[in-house]
């Protein structure tokens, strides 16, 4: 038994030597583990989509280290207990990458998987790339080495949304409605630590929780905001809760500005525009007009799916693989992730970097404004005849926010 | 008192709708005896065929032709589907009714896709009917309104007042009498049904733009519903619309109330500190929980009042 133990770990060793100068000219599987049916799957179709569209963007010539991704679909449900189960087939099946994004109800346990996974399959390991799980623990108490995040998370939109504020005398009484689970009570908690830093003169007249999912009418959560007086509300709500309360909003004809969180995932814009004028800004990583590498893709995916691309956050993560790997000189995961620390990139947004401490992405944020489409700002979204146009650009210092990582990196 | 009026306003719209939805189900129960299980896919069918109808022809006529749709669909799913089921009994006739709500999600998600349909307010209905203390009321949620109180009105008055009404009433609690005296009851229950679907899907197509197409629609209503139902008593229709008006309103100045158990203990002069045993789930809101009290309610009248509020049968 010991002998083909042995040749196994020789042979893998042989193989690692080999690729650690001829990544050129290989094939990168992506195990995509992602709720691709059930509630949430247009979101999951549409992000599946985008990576095989940003892949097939930076294969070949394109790519700096001259290797062609390949990214499959595996179908989670959005189910914590499927997508442990997917990683296991993923494993089984080859895939040393995968990639999640959608709820960090599965975020936080297939982090945990993938760091025991790699414990105990030394020469098998997988590293994680998680473009859109936004729970600040991923980086922090519950940070891994495997774990790698392109989308900014809770605490840095938040440090870069109350920053915004302060050149905003407008906003003056604050009203937060959220969902009652970990992502809507962390905007809560990280917005007032925010408030209480950049504008301690504003006030918080309401921070409403209320059950994921259940609220049919909005109606009543309207008229206590109108009570309170508030000018000013801020919500992490996303999919049926935000189109919801939009239109109650709109019904009541309370024009009070909304900075959102997700005002721009597939659906919402529709209910947005059949809503009618109502001022929202939506603080994330992008606006929705851009020009250049990423317009054309953009556009391309418009052409071919008839759909938005939205997620850039991906574009980041293929970018940063791509760099890593030619750094590398491997495409083997522990190596890439290693090269992955501390790298200085050229994201969508200029340069970014992987922060070494947390696995963090360090990068500037966007607040924009939703409006009609004018000569400046064109990209139509989801036909609507409404853009995301840029209001301000925050730079990766001010979204910056500490970690309490203290990561447990592998021996080399 | 501005708020209170408000909050009035905004429960008994709520609570009219909520009645729009759930009348088809209760009458359907009422006289079938039919735990109907795809009744808020016929909702959703409504709202569907309606935007695609309202892309040709408008709302108005859309207005007649999808619950028109909707209850032709309903009668053939019980002439050629539950009736046979019927004679096993009322598990299998659940089960049937159950496949038919995921069949249904599937097709509308073959048909028009998974994502949001952009289903909007036709011109006459955008827009406020009048202010009140500076807050808009729209006119969709008055026409709803409206609406509600017709269907209530002219249901009561077919059930009540015609000769198809006092058949329906006779072969529900005669079948083989009404059926002696040469009624058709089979046809009285496939008109029944056809009917109920057809209420559902004109709840859809003013719920649908009102609120959002989307595929999971149903679903987020589907429990709702039920409770209106079973609060109100299995198969009253006075009492689905008691129990209708009564969540809607409890539901909307429940979202008001920001004091929790743990700030009436207080008020008392008991000391509720972190300590406390239970603590997270003493300092809940009101507010917070406001939209899960119609489920509180509904395990309540179970327990102490399982007929319903205006039910007539033991359950």
């Amino acid at each position: 038994m010991k002998f083909p133990l042995n040749s196994i770990a020789a042979s893998v060793m042989l193989a690692g030597a080999v690729g650690a100068f001829a990544q050129k000219g290989e094939t990168v599987k992506i195990a995509m583990i992602e709720g691709l049916s059930g509630p949430f799957a247009n979101v999951g179709q549409n992000q599946l989509k985008s990576w095989q569209l940003v892949t097939a963007h930076f294969a070949g010539a394109k790519n700096p280290a001259g290797v062609t991704f390949e990214v499959v679909g595996m179908d989670s449900k959005s189910s914590p207990q499927e997508a442990l189960n997917l990683l296991k087939a993923a494993s089984d099946q080859g895939f040393r990458y995968v990639t999640q994004g959608n709820g960090s109800n599965v975020a936080v346990p297939l982090a945990d998987a993938v760091a025991k996974h790699n414990e105990r399959n030394p020469g098998k390991e997988i590293v994680y790339l998680n473009y859109a799980a936004v729970d600040p623990v991923l980086t922090n108490d519950k940070c891994s080495f495997a774990h790698f995040r392109f989308d900014a998370d809770t605490s840095m939109k938040m440090a870069a949304l109350t920053s915004f504020m302060k050149d905003q005398p407008k906003v003056s009484k604050i009203y937060l409605i959220n969902q009652n689970y970990s992502h809507g009570q962390q905007v809560s908690k990280f917005f007032k630590e925010g408030i209480a830093r950049n504008r301690p003169d504003a006030k918080i007249v309401g921070d409403d929780l209320h059950p994921l999912g259940q609220v049919k009418d909005f109606a009543p959560y309207v008229a206590k905001i109108k009570q309170s007086g508030a000018d000013t509300i801020v919500t992490g709500n996303w999919g049926q809760d935000m189109t919801l309360l939009i239109k109650a909003l709109n019904d009541s004809g309370l024009k009070v500005p909304i900075y959102a969180y997700y005002a721009g995932v597939s659906g919402t814009p529709t209910a947005l525009a059949s809503g009618g004028d109502l001022e929202v800004y939506q603080i994330a990583y992008n606006h929705s007009n851009y020009t250049g590498e990423l317009g054309a893709l953009m556009a391309d995916y418009k052409k071919k799916f008839n759909d938005d691309f939205y997620t850039f956050s991906i574009y980041n993560a293929v970018a940063l693989l791509g760099e890593a790997m030619a750094k590398a000189k491997s495409t083997d995961p522990m190596k890439v992730a290693s090269a992955m620390e501390g790298l200085k990139f050229k994201g969508f947004n200029g340069e970014s970097e992987i922060r070494k401490t947390d696995h963090q992405m360090q990068q500037g944020m966007w607040i924009s404004k939703w409006q009609k489409v004018d000569a400046k700002n064109k990209y139509n979204v989801e036909n609507t005849g409404y853009t995301f146009a840029p209001v301000k650009y925050l730079e990766p210092y001010i979204a910056s926010t500490p970690t309490s990582c203290d990561m447990k990196r592998p021996s080399p | 008192m501005e708020f209170f009026v408000i909050s009035l306003l905004n429960g008994l719209s709520y609570g009219l709708l909520l009645f729009m939805l759930s009348s088809g189900l209760t009458l359907i129960f009422s006289m079938m005896g039919v735990l109907n299980f795809a009744h808020t896919s016929f909702y959703m069918l409504g709202a569907y065929f309606a935007y695609t109808i309202s892309g040709t022809l408008g709302f108005w006529p859309a207005l007649f032709i999808a619950p028109v749709l909707v209850g032709l669909l309903g009668a053939l799913f019980e002439r050629f589907s539950l009736r046979r089921v019927h004679k096993f009994g009322h598990v299998p006739e659940l089960l049937v009714t159950f496949g038919m709500s995921y069949l249904i999600l599937e097709l509308v998600q073959l048909v028009w896709g998974r994502a949001t349909v952009p289903y909007g307010l036709p011109e006459q209905l955008q827009g406020p009917l009048f202010t009140l203390y500076g807050t808009q009321f729209p006119k969709s949620r008055s026409f709803i309104m409206l609406l509600a109180l017709l269907m209530l009105l002219s249901v009561w008055l077919l059930l009540t007042r015609t000769r198809i009404g006092l058949v329906i009433q006779a072969a529900l609690t005669h079948p083989e009498t009404a059926e002696a005296l040469g009624h058709n009851v089979p046809r009285v229950f496939m008109l029944v049904f056809g009917g109920g679907a057809a209420l559902a899907g004109l709840a859809g197509v003013i719920g649908g733009n009102t609120y959002v197409t989307e595929p999971a629609m149903a679903g987020a209503v589907g429990p709702i519903v039920f409770v209106v139902v079973v609060v109100g008593g299995m198969g009253s229709l006075a009492g689905a619309f008691l129990a209708s008006l009564l969540i809607g309103i409890v539901q909307t100045f429940a979202v008001a109330i920001d004091q929790s158990l743990a700030s009436g203990l207080q008020a008392i002069g008991v000391k509720v500190t972190e300590q406390t045993f239970g603590h997270e789930l003493l300092q809940l809101s009101v507010a917070q929980v406001a939209p899960i009290l119609p489920y509180l309610f509904l395990v309540l009248i179970l327990i102490f009042r399982p007929k319903g509020l205006l039910g007539k049968r033991e359950g």
